[in-house]
Order: C-alpha cells, then structure tokens, then sequence
C-alpha cells in the first residue's frame, strides 16, 4: 500500500511538474513559433537561443504584474473561476496511459475501468470555468463569452460522446488502458497495420474509425475553444471574451489552461486512435517482422523501453498539438449559427450513423 | 435602401467545405516549410543587421556640426538656424573671439550649442540656412537616451557626430 501511494505520488509529481507544465508553456512558445512561421515572420527569438528561454520570461512577467480585482465583481466565483479553467484539464490526465512500465510500476497514474467517461466528466467541468469568469465579472463582453461557451460545449459534447462509441464496441471495457493493449495486439484503429493485416475486414473497420477520429477531433477543438471554435474568446467581438477583466497570474490560468486542455486532448485522441504509446520498431532479422518494445525486459533494457514508450507518447501528442495550431492558423472563425449548424446537423448525425456502420461491420467479424 | 447581397450558388463540392480547408491547410503549410527550411525572405533583423551601409547620400539623420580643417568650429554662432529651426530645438549661445586668437577675424563662436533632439524633426533647414555650411545632418538615425536631458546634444556631441568637414567654405582662409 505504501509502495503504491510513493509511486503514485512520484508519477504525479514526476508527469506534472516534469512533462506536463513545461509543455504547456512551452507550447505557447511553439504556438507564437508556428504561427510566426506559417506567416512568415520569425517570431519570438530574442531570450536565449533561438527564444527558448521566451516562456520563463512570460511567467516571470505574468507573476510580477499587478493582479487587479475589479470592484463590481463577485469576488468568490471571480477568483474561483480561474482555477476552475486549469484544474479539469491537468485531472484528466490521470487516466490516461503515458507509457509501458518504467521498474515494473505501470505508468498510468490512476488505471480506472471507467475511463473514457472519467474523461468526459471531468473535461465538461472545463466549461464551469468559463461561465463563471464570464458571470462574475460583471460585465458585458466576458457574459456574451460564459454564455456561447456554455451552449457550444453542450453541442459538441454529443458528437464527443458519439464518436468514440464505435471503439469501445470494439474494445469491449471502458479503460483506457486496454484500449492501448489492443491497438498492440491488433493495430491502431486509424491504420491496423499489426497482427493479421492482411485481412481486409480489419481495413473496411477503419472507415469508421477514421470517421470518428474527425468527428472526435473537431468535437475536441470545440471543447478547448480553439479556433476556429473559439467564440468564447474572439477577440475582435468580445474584446478577449470570458477573460476580459482579468489580470496577472489569473487570465495566465485561463491562458495556459487552454494549451493544457488542448495538450490533454490531444493525448486521450493518441490514447484513442494511435495507439497510446506503443510504437513498433520494423526489424528484418529472419524476414521482415515487428519489433514490440515496452519495459517489462530484465534490466537497462526495460528502463530503456519504458523510457523509450512515454518518448513515443509525448512525441505523438506533440506532432497533434502542432496539427492543432496549423489548423489555427489556416481556418477562420465560424460564425455562431454555422457553428451550432455544424454541431447539431452534421457531427451529431455522422456520429450516430457512424455508430450504426461499425456495429454492423461488427456482426459480420469476430475481431 | 435595403440592397439584396446576391449569394453565389455553390456547387454540392464547395458546399462540402473540405476541399477548401485542405487546400488552405496545404498553404500554410507550404510557408511553414519554406521558412524553415530559410527559403522566406523576412524583415531585417534590426540590431543584428543594419541598413547603415546602403543609406543614401542625402539622407538626413541627426544634425551635428563640423570642424574645418584647422579644427577651428565652423560654426559663427551667426543664429540663423537657431531661428529658422522649425521646432525650435536649436539654442545658441554666442561668445567672442579674443583678438589674440588666430582666428579672430573670425569675430564670433558658439560658446554653447544645444540641439534638442526631443524636437528636432531631422527637416534639414538648420543645414539648408547655414551660411558657413557648419551644420550638417549626418547618418545617425538611432538616437537614445534614459531622461529628456540625455536627449539634448550638446556642443561636444554634436562635433563628434559631425567631425572634420575639408574644404568646402573657405571665404575666411584669407583673412586668418
């Protein structure tokens, strides 16, 4: 018991203050990289090499700001809702496998059966966040802001909720865990180019799988109010949104808890389409044949393998959350009735119908 | 007047919204490659690169005044700059040449020259008005300082701003 609590405490201290923070301010930084780049400026370069050094001068000037409390504000939900936008997004991570096994200790924080709906509990409480900065700021833009947060988050939650029904038909358990060893037994649903891949119903099951995986990601961006989803914030109409009247290290927690939540989503799409951490190495030793790397290898090379895996994971999160920014910075922001068009016409429906399609691929196929 | 907007009948492939999204996917990208891989021209990077060396010859930065090439100051204090200068940054305060000096048919000097560099508008007239070609606005454009006082040239600066000037107003040389 003891053993478990020390390894669960290092875990959470070790993925949260080692993997997690640094990646979220350092995804600011790659966000103002990216889309200096895709317009062609140079963006930040200045604070050290080639600007790495840009976020820990962001977080000294975000600390050393003066963090100002309007006077007509509802002080209680005013300085709750700041933490209320960061913490759902940095708990979700909980459940989510990261890597193999690093000295025999599973590297999942908290293994739990319920998952997938542990996931969508916890992330739908994102948008509390956002209605009440909105509401007790007292004041107009920052209500506008809570208010089309709270009906877009209702609106793609469904199709959120819908997409990924199709995987746990075919999983059979809500734990995100076996749901990683069986895109390793039998290939990420996105490509199942592992175990029997010759056969052709497997490849006919990724239709909709990928029919999903767009469905679950432009349902994702809704969720973490990126554009071209963020109405919430659209700062050409609302002056910035829920965040207006916030300063100092309080709009900071909205800031880089919207990257927290876009990195967390990223990671449940990896855990839920690419098959987590699993990554397998191609080997021609006796014919062309898959090598499985995790750390359950007696000595260095398990602690090269488990490290090997949670370098896996963060690499395909971080190739996601780029593909999140390049989105960003391409796309437009949709007006409020196509959005809701978008969500309540198409999405919902692709995803039921999608439903309807893997189940009866399903019955003809006993995976 | 309410005016009708005409919308455009969209084909069933431009309603479908996702050509267009990879195809502009496709552009950004392709910048992002080339400015990875350097192929973009950017802006200079200013304090790195200077355009220093490509200014043009009548381009007109801070004013400085020029010593001739007996190191005497062109200046003789005659003020006509102090008067023209359209934002007034100019003040001169006169002083006389002793008549030992070498140069005292000279009569007149500027004891004090200050340019104001808060208001100096870089016009040129100060240069167009002088009689003796004693002031000059030279290349430097990056002009700094932490308080207004820093701001205001003074006569030693703005000699060595403006350095040695040969031979192009000589009408004294002969009375020396």
């Amino acid at each position: 018991m003891a053993y478990f609590i020390v390894t669960s405490l290092l875990k959470i201290v070790g993925i949260l203050f080692l993997v997690i923070l640094p990646m979220v301010s350092y995804s600011v930084y790659a966000e103002r990289r990216v889309s200096a780049f895709i317009q062609d400026r140079r963006g930040p370069n200045r604070v050290g090499p080639a600007g790495l050094f840009q976020p820990i001068a962001d977080i000294f000037k975000l600390l050393l700001k003066e963090d100002f409390t309007p006077r007509t504000v509802n002080t209680f939900y005013y300085w709750l809702a700041p933490c209320l936008a960061m913490m759902p997004a940095i708990i979700t991570i909980a459940v989510v496998p990261f890597g193999s096994t690093l000295f025999g200790v599973p590297m999942v924080i908290a293994d739990i059966n319920v998952g997938i709906l542990y996931v969508f509990a916890i992330a739908s409480l994102g948008v509390y966040g956002i209605v009440l900065a909105g509401w007790a700021s007292n004041s107009k833009y920052p209500f506008l802001g809570g208010v089309r947060s709270s009906s877009q988050m209702i609106s793609y939650e469904l199709s959120l909720g819908l997409a990924v029904i199709p995987i746990f038909l075919l999983v059979g358990s809500l734990r995100l865990t076996s749901v990683v060893r069986y895109q390793i037994e039998h290939g990420w649903f996105i490509a199942p180019f592992i175990g029997d891949w010759m056969n052709p119903w497997k490849w006919l099951l990724a239709i909709p799988m990928l029919i999903s995986f767009v469905v679950f990601a432009i349902a994702i961006f809704a969720e973490t109010n990126r554009l071209p989803f963020d109405l919430p914030e659209a700062e050409q109409e609302l002056a910035g949104g829920y965040n207006t009247e916030y300063s100092s290290m309080k709009f900071a927690l909205f800031f880089l808890g919207e990257y927290a939540a876009m990195i967390t989503g990223s990671a449940i799409i990896v855990t839920l389409f690419f098959g987590g951490w699993h990554l397998p190495l191609p080997s021609w030793h006796g014919g062309f044949h898959w090598v499985f790397v995790d750390g359950n290898a007696p000595g260095w090379r398990g602690v090269i393998g488990g490290l090997f895996n949670i370098a896996t994971f963060f690499t395909k999160v971080a190739v996601l959350i780029f593909m999140f920014m390049w989105v960003r910075w391409t796309l437009p922001r949709f007006r409020y009735d196509q959005l809701m068009r978008l969500g309540w016409l198409f999405f919902f429906e692709i995803a039921l119908v999608n439903i309807f399609i893997a189940a009866g691929i399903l019955a003809f196929i006993r995976p | 007047m309410a005016i009708t907007v005409p919308r455009p009948n969209l084909n069933w492939r431009e309603r479908m919204y996702l050509p267009a999204i990879v195809a502009g996917l496709a552009i950004t990208i392709k910048h992002f490659k080339n400015m990875l891989f350097g192929r973009t021209r950017v802006t200079m990077q200013y304090p790195e690169e200077k355009w220093d060396a490509s200014l043009p010859d009548y381009y007109r930065g801070a004013p400085a005044l020029v010593r001739d090439e007996d190191g005497r100051v062109r200046c003789v204090a005659c003020q006509l700059c102090e008067f023209i200068c359209p934002p007034r940054a100019i003040k001169i305060i006169p002083g006389e040449i002793p008549s030992t000096n070498r140069f005292a048919k000279v009569e007149k000097y500027p004891e004090e020259f200050d340019i104001d560099m808060i208001r100096c508008i870089f016009c040129g007239m100060c240069e167009e008005v002088c009689p003796e070609q004693a002031i000059y606005l030279r290349k430097d454009y990056a002009i700094t300082g932490f308080t207004r006082a820093d701001m205001v040239h003074h006569k030693e600066k703005l000699l060595e701003i403006g350095g040695v000037m040969h031979g192009v107003v000589l009408k004294w040389n002969e009375k020396k």
